[in-house]
């Protein structure tokens, strides 16, 4: 049996670095909103003979658009260029298309996405509405389902400490992210922010899981042992399970992430991340912090 | 259920088996109920028009939106495009419309005959202003039946002549009689084509556009009047474009992806737990199998999101196995029996399947609720695979369990540890 309890403080000193790296990151650097946020263009398109560089049609795009922010990745997987652009109108986007396809006869059209700062807005209000909601949702559920009172820890304080950990779940991805975005210019959308919905949705299953199972020793055991011992012996029969339902999970992120379509890769790299923190701090965070609780209490 | 369990299972396995064949996409299940694809997987394009209502009274909005839509669609169907779809939406900025075009080759054409529309309005002098200056009426191409190419009978130049239905038959009548002696001018997307000078009232509902056109433009000008003119103007404020080849390639890596992560998760579930971790891999296909026959059946648009969210759940239905067979083995350690260990494993295992699916359950309907079509086709998939997988997990596995696993034969422990 390992003794988490006993480490516990090794455990959160490492969760307590990477939650405030992640803080400070995304305090320092903040989220580049993708176009779905902002408003914006994104355009892939492919040039199979003469491959220009992405710098060579960065430049094009700047003193054609005479936008200085203009991006241009190639992506040598599918062979295909990605641009980000301001928001640009219909006739913009045909007339570049037609210079481009006078420069380089191959040019051919992937994919075109062009939003409006308006709708920009519309989307990132509903997504921040969507997320707040599921915070509300799953913390009166969290309440509903420790709703019993079992001594010597009040069910609210589960309730709590899912919370923390599910805010530990969320915040390592999207520090991520803010780092991604800061060095690589990665973007967030509203892919990102379904993934971190659904990281919140994994850490609270996890979290009860384990939870679950202190509560069942503790009404089994009826105080002959010790709370911190109690808790380490639940964390450990359920240590394989949590493993194991958050690792199928993995399996498929990674097929996904190696096999699957280039547009869902950050998405699943978010998905990656936090399922892979919610597996860490269900065995090593929501616990410890519990018997923690449970000791400030008792003093 | 408990007293038939081998009928029961043989009618799962022959549902899914049924499924099986009518998702797959050729012979069968081609024919019957074709799969939809989103626009990102079939190439389309997916076009947001802002409809700019200022100058339409209040009362009327509802008729106009929905005239719009009308006149939209009916220009769309010219495309030749399989079942376009043409919707009104409500967002910040007002009324939107949105115009999906699957498998469109040419979506710039398409966006210029949708976009580019004879916007007809008559404006009347401003009799407040000193010099002569144009202010909207409310007579505009809403209130056009028809038109037709005609030729003026003294210079032979090309005009076009417009019927008025009877609303606007009356104001143009009203319109004509108010401003005899003065100009009445005609715009054209804005622009101002002619401004002729009244001669006399005019009842019956006829007018002529005569600008300068070429024959060409007065036909191309009649085909859109006749195709409807737009009531309101509209702006194109967000487009998504995806070619086939670019949607077949996102298709199709799905699809490789969700088959490796398949055979990931079978081959780990065997790996780990032996025996019933074969249950749960053969448990996995019917869930798998019957979840694309739902999808199907209601039908849902699968989009690349749709798709995302169904191979996540792929990771997610064996979640419920895990949590049975880990309390399974408690229950054999303890001393059970085999079949015993089976049934108080399911039932102590539930609760927490329960509570660790619900909030899985919450975050897919807040999803779909209160997101766009993008998010909402992930939120749909996740939602129904999560229902699916619950019943998969529970009646599926636990028959398989329950035919298959005999207290006979005590040797065969091979249950991983």
């Amino acid at each position: 049996m390992l003794n988490i309890i006993g480490h516990k403080k090794i455990f959160l000193s490492i969760s307590a670095v990477f939650v405030i790296a992640a803080v400070a990151a995304i305090v320092g650097f903040g989220f580049r909103q993708g176009i779905d946020f902002a408003g914006g263009t994104l355009w892939q398109f492919s040039i199979a003979s003469n491959t220009p560089s992405a710098a060579a049609l960065q430049d094009f795009f700047k003193s054609n658009l005479d936008a200085s922010d203009a991006i241009v990745t190639y992506d040598a997987g599918s062979g295909s260029f990605m641009a980000r652009l301001p928001s640009i109108s219909e006739p913009v986007h045909q007339k570049l298309a037609n210079l481009l396809k006078t420069s380089y006869p191959s040019f051919e059209e992937a994919g075109f996405q062009s939003i409006g700062p308006s709708v920009g807005n519309e989307l990132r209000k509903n997504a921040i509405i969507a997320m707040i909601l599921v915070i509300i949702g799953i913390s009166l559920y969290v309440a509903f389902a420790f709703r019993k009172v079992f001594q010597p820890v009040s069910s609210w304080a589960y309730g709590f400490i899912t919370l923390l950990t599910l805010f530990h779940d969320v915040a390592i991805p999207a520090g991520l992210l803010a780092l991604l975005g800061h060095y690589a210019k990665i973007e967030i959308d509203s892919n990102f922010m379904v993934a971190l919905l659904v990281v919140m949705g994994f850490s609270v299953h996890d979290t009860i899981v384990v939870f679950d199972r202190i509560r069942e020793n503790l009404l089994l055991d009826r105080g002959r042992t010790a709370f911190a011992e109690l808790v380490n012996k639940s964390v450990n029969q359920t240590m394989a399970r949590s493993i194991n339902t958050s690792f199928t999970l993995i399996l498929v992120l990674l097929a996904l992430y190696f096999t699957g379509p280039a547009s869902l890769h950050y998405f699943v790299l978010t998905l990656l991340v936090g399922v892979t923190t919610g597996i860490y701090s269900s065995i090593f965070v929501a616990s410890p912090l519990l018997v923690i609780w449970q000791g400030r209490k008792g003093k | 259920m408990r007293k038939h369990p081998v009928f029961v299972l043989f009618l799962i396995v022959l549902v899914a088996v049924t499924a099986a064949f009518f998702v797959y996409p050729k012979n069968f299940g081609a024919n019957v109920m074709p799969w939809r694809l989103g626009l990102d997987l079939i190439g389309g394009s997916h076009l947001v028009y802002n409809v700019d209502l200022s100058q339409v009274a209040a009362a009327d909005r509802d008729s106009v939106l929905n005239g719009l839509r009308d006149v939209i669609e009916k220009r769309v169907n010219l495309f030749g495009v399989s079942e376009p779809q043409v919707y009104l939406a409500q967002s910040a900025g007002g009324s939107d419309l949105v115009v999906e075009l699957a498998g469109i080759k040419d979506v710039s054409q398409a966006i210029q005959l949708i976009g580019e529309t004879p916007l007809l309005d008559f404006r009347e002098t401003d009799p407040t202003a000193s010099s002569t200056q144009f202010i909207p009426t409310n007579l505009t191409g809403r209130y056009i039946t028809g038109a037709q190419l005609t030729f003026d009978p003294q210079t032979q130049a090309p005009q076009v002549s417009i019927s008025f239905n009877s609303d606007g038959a009356n104001i143009f009548e009203q319109m004509t009689a108010k401003n005899v002696g003065k100009p009445l001018a005609i715009y054209l997307d804005n622009q101002l084509i002619e401004a002729p000078i009244v001669q006399e009232k005019i009842s019956g509902g006829q007018a002529v556009i005569s600008g300068k056109f070429t024959v060409d433009e007065a036909k191309t000008l009649v085909e859109r009047f006749n195709a409807g003119a737009l009531p309101a103007p509209i702006t194109l404020i967000s487009q998504q474009t995806v070619s086939p080849t670019l949607g077949a390639d996102s298709l199709n890596k799905g699809i490789v992806a969700g088959i490796i992560g398949t055979l990931l998760v079978m081959a780990f579930m065997i790996f780990y737990y032996r025996m019933f971790g074969v249950f749960a891999a053969l448990a996995l296909l019917i869930y798998i199998f019957l979840t694309l026959g739902v999808f199907k059946v209601i039908p849902i648009t699968l989009s690349l999101a749709g798709l995302a969210g169904f191979i996540l759940t792929i990771g997610m239905a064996v979640d419920a196995n895990i949590l049975i067979f880990e309390r399974i083995k408690e229950e054999l350690k303890k001393g059970l029996s085999r079949t015993t260990a089976i049934e108080e494993g399911f039932r102590r295992a539930w609760p927490s399947i329960r509570d660790s699916n619900t909030s899985t359950i919450i975050t897919a309907i807040i999803l779909y609720y209160f997101t766009s079509s993008f998010v909402r086709g992930f939120a749909l998939t996740l939602l129904i695979g999560v229902l699916v997988s619950l019943f998969s997990a529970i009646t599926t596995t636990r028959l398989l369990l329950r035919v298959l696993v005999k207290d006979k034969n005590p040797e065969i422990k091979k249950f991983g540890n």
